[in-house]
């Protein structure tokens, strides 16, 4: 293997190495470990956090941008050169705004939201393997730990709807925390049927066992994972918790400065970050080509995943609140739930009884099964439920309606 | 066959992020899509030695690259900030004061020298409006009974503080006088349009001379 790997930068114990040298030299004779445990740490959550903010700042440049030419609009393009001065001109006024709190609200929660929301969503990264390894952590229950902490931010979600004492923002955050919590089922179904074939919890297991990747081989899943992170991150179609049209501006109708900057980063850092789960989960995370390292490769597929969710951000409108938690509850849950039988009776199929090991022939076979399977479950479901006919009451007229001056 | 709408959807915005020709139809202020004659003209040369010149400039401002900045064109009823205000035709009787529907004009008055029958002046001492909570409506304009306030022409005076938005005498004064059309039938008469420069001063704007002294006298004095 000649590929180049810049995994030495951001590996945690390269970092405890040369902090380890640093402080023996310095004379600290014991307390050498756990210093060195310390500042390893902090400086490269440091890296990573300051990497993933300056992400979401050209992120949301790229986001403005590309889904105004989507929908043949421009876009910010007045400051500096295509608008790239907009981030942070957007940041800098956030930030020089005026901490406002309803005098209503309660405290401690209108405050602690905006952190809670940003926390879990600052800590998936760590545990995701860009390359060979990971910023923070190697964990060996990667996946199991990114479902955990992303169930915080419903909690957080209901935190700012409720500590705001505004009827925009329960609102928004009621259905938020309604949709959320039903959407963890089928995101969950989907990591499943991954983790069927992988055997693992590791993420970096996972990604070793894509020999070919899993987006192939059982597109269904892939369908039932994005469609469920995508409501996750609450973005169109499925943006029922700041639904502008109807709830002013939902959860955070309240919030402004540097609570509401907090906000904003939380939601535009979930793209960023659910692209990266996607592209471990089903596109093979840091495989590609050897002329260039892992981290181009891993980079690139976030950034077409990144792409595709923008595009249909751009064109799909939103559902609506019956459509959604009946989308999540009656299609996607059985989706995923077929799809995790498939797959266990194809792997009892075709899996080798004594090695236990999936050879690519194998999974060859799957995804040719899978891919006929995915495509008349959709078309089926697509004509079963255009031509659903909807009990709709009828419309009752106005008693307005009815009033005519005398004589006609 | 349904579902297909979602996806003929995504090749359309597809189509547009693709294809250029969509994106530039727009007009969106304050750019204007400029032709070569536009150029040259900006440049101050003729056209045919500009595409001589730029022959690569030409061929972009032909397909539709090349974006120049420029005001939408405005009519000139628009109404506007900087009220134009005539300090030789106002007598201080403070109508568009009480006609403003929103109490934004203030205005003091003291005695003045000069003193006559009709339209009796007096001397202002201050005449503040408030034009960050003013919804331009005109009706203070359209109350005066002397033609001696006027919309004005421009717009994009943002400022810093609000403190900065309320224009007081000083301003008004000294302000140059750029009235806008808007209820002045006279200004249409005489094809006044503010936007292209035209100052107007204040025997122009309006609808009648003010009386003189000895008019006044002939019509109420020695009725």
């Amino acid at each position: 293997m000649t590929q180049i790997s810049f995994v030495q930068l951001i590996d945690f114990y390269t970092f405890y190495d040369m902090f380890y040298s640093i402080f023996q030299n310095l004379g600290f004779e014991k307390s050498s470990a756990w210093m060195s445990y310390i500042a390893a740490g902090g400086s490269l959550s440091f890296l990573a956090i300051n990497l993933l903010v300056l992400a979401t700042a050209f992120y949301t440049w790229f986001e403005r941008r590309t889904i105004a030419r989507f929908q043949v609009r421009r876009g910010p393009n007045r400051n500096g050169p295509f608008g790239l001065g907009q981030p942070f001109a957007d940041v800098i006024k956030l930030i020089m705004k005026e901490d406002t709190i309803p005098s209503e609200a309660d405290k401690p929660v209108f405050t602690i939201a905006p952190i809670a929301l940003l926390a879990p969503t600052l800590l998936i990264i760590t545990v995701i393997p860009i390359d060979d390894s990971s910023f923070l952590a190697t964990l060996n229950i990667g996946i199991l730990f990114i479902v955990g902490i992303t169930s915080v931010n419903s909690i957080a979600i209901f935190m700012a709807g409720w500590g705001s004492r505004n009827k925009y923002a329960i609102l928004g955050s009621m259905r938020g925390a309604a949709m959320l919590i039903s959407y963890e089922i089928p995101m969950a179904l989907g990591i499943t049927s991954v983790l069927l074939i992988a055997g693992s919890l590791a993420m970096s297991e996972i990604v070793a066992k894509q020999e070919i990747w899993f987006i192939a081989v059982m597109p269904m899943g892939f369908f039932v994972f994005m469609a469920s992170a995508t409501a996750e991150m609450s973005r169109t179609p499925f943006d029922q918790i700041e639904a502008e049209s109807e709830l002013g501006s939902g959860y955070n109708t309240e919030f402004s400065g540097i609570k509401f900057a907090i906000l904003f980063l939380a939601e535009f850092m979930a793209p960023i970050v659910t692209s990266a789960v996607v592209t471990t989960l089903f596109l093979g995370g840091s495989q590609g080509f050897n002329f260039l390292p892992g981290q181009f490769w891993f980079v690139l597929k976030m950034f077409v995943v990144i792409f595709a969710l923008l595009w249909i951000r751009s064109t799909w409108p939103r559902l609506r609140v019956d459509q959604i938690m009946g989308f999540a509850w009656k299609i996607l849950m059985e989706l995923g739930f077929v799809n995790i039988f498939l797959i266990a009776v194809e792997i009892a199929i075709l899996m080798d009884p004594v090695t236990g090991i999936l050879t690519s022939q194998d999974m060859l076979i799957m995804a040719g099964i899978n891919w006929v399977f995915t495509i008349i479950t959709l078309v089926f479901l697509a004509n079963f439920l255009g031509k659903r006919n909807y009990d709709r009451p009828d419309p009752v007229p106005s008693p307005l309606a009815n009033m005519q001056p005398k004589g006609e | 066959m349904y579902g297909l709408g979602l996806i003929k959807g995504l090749g359309i915005t597809m189509k547009n992020l693709v294809i250029p020709n969509r994106q530039f139809n727009i007009y969106q202020y304050p750019n204007k899509r400029a032709t070569p004659w536009d150029l040259a003209k900006i440049n101050s040369s003729k056209t045919l030695p500009f595409i001589a010149k730029n022959p690569i400039t030409t061929f972009k401002s032909l397909v539709g690259l090349v974006n120049v900045e420029e005001r939408l064109p405005q009519h000139p009823n628009f109404r506007g900030e900087e009220f134009a205000w005539y300090d030789n035709r106002c007598t201080g009787c403070a109508s568009c004061a009480k006609y403003c529907p929103l109490g934004i004009i203030k205005i003091v008055t003291g005695t003045s020298g000069v003193n006559s029958q009709e339209g009796q002046s007096y001397d202002l001492e201050v005449f503040d409006i408030d034009i960050g909570r003013c919804m331009f409506c005109g009706l203070c304009v359209e109350a005066c009974p002397y033609d001696a306030l006027h919309m004005g022409s421009g717009f994009e005076e943002a400022q810093y503080q609000r403190s900065n938005l309320v224009i007081d005498i000083n301003k008004l004064k000294s302000a140059e006088k750029k009235p806008s059309t808007w209820f002045r039938p006279q200004l249409v008469q005489q094809g006044h349009d503010p936007i292209t420069g035209d100052t107007a001063d204040w025997k122009k704007v309006g609808r009648h001379e003010k009386p003189s002294l000895d008019d006044q006298s002939e019509r109420w004095a020695k009725r």
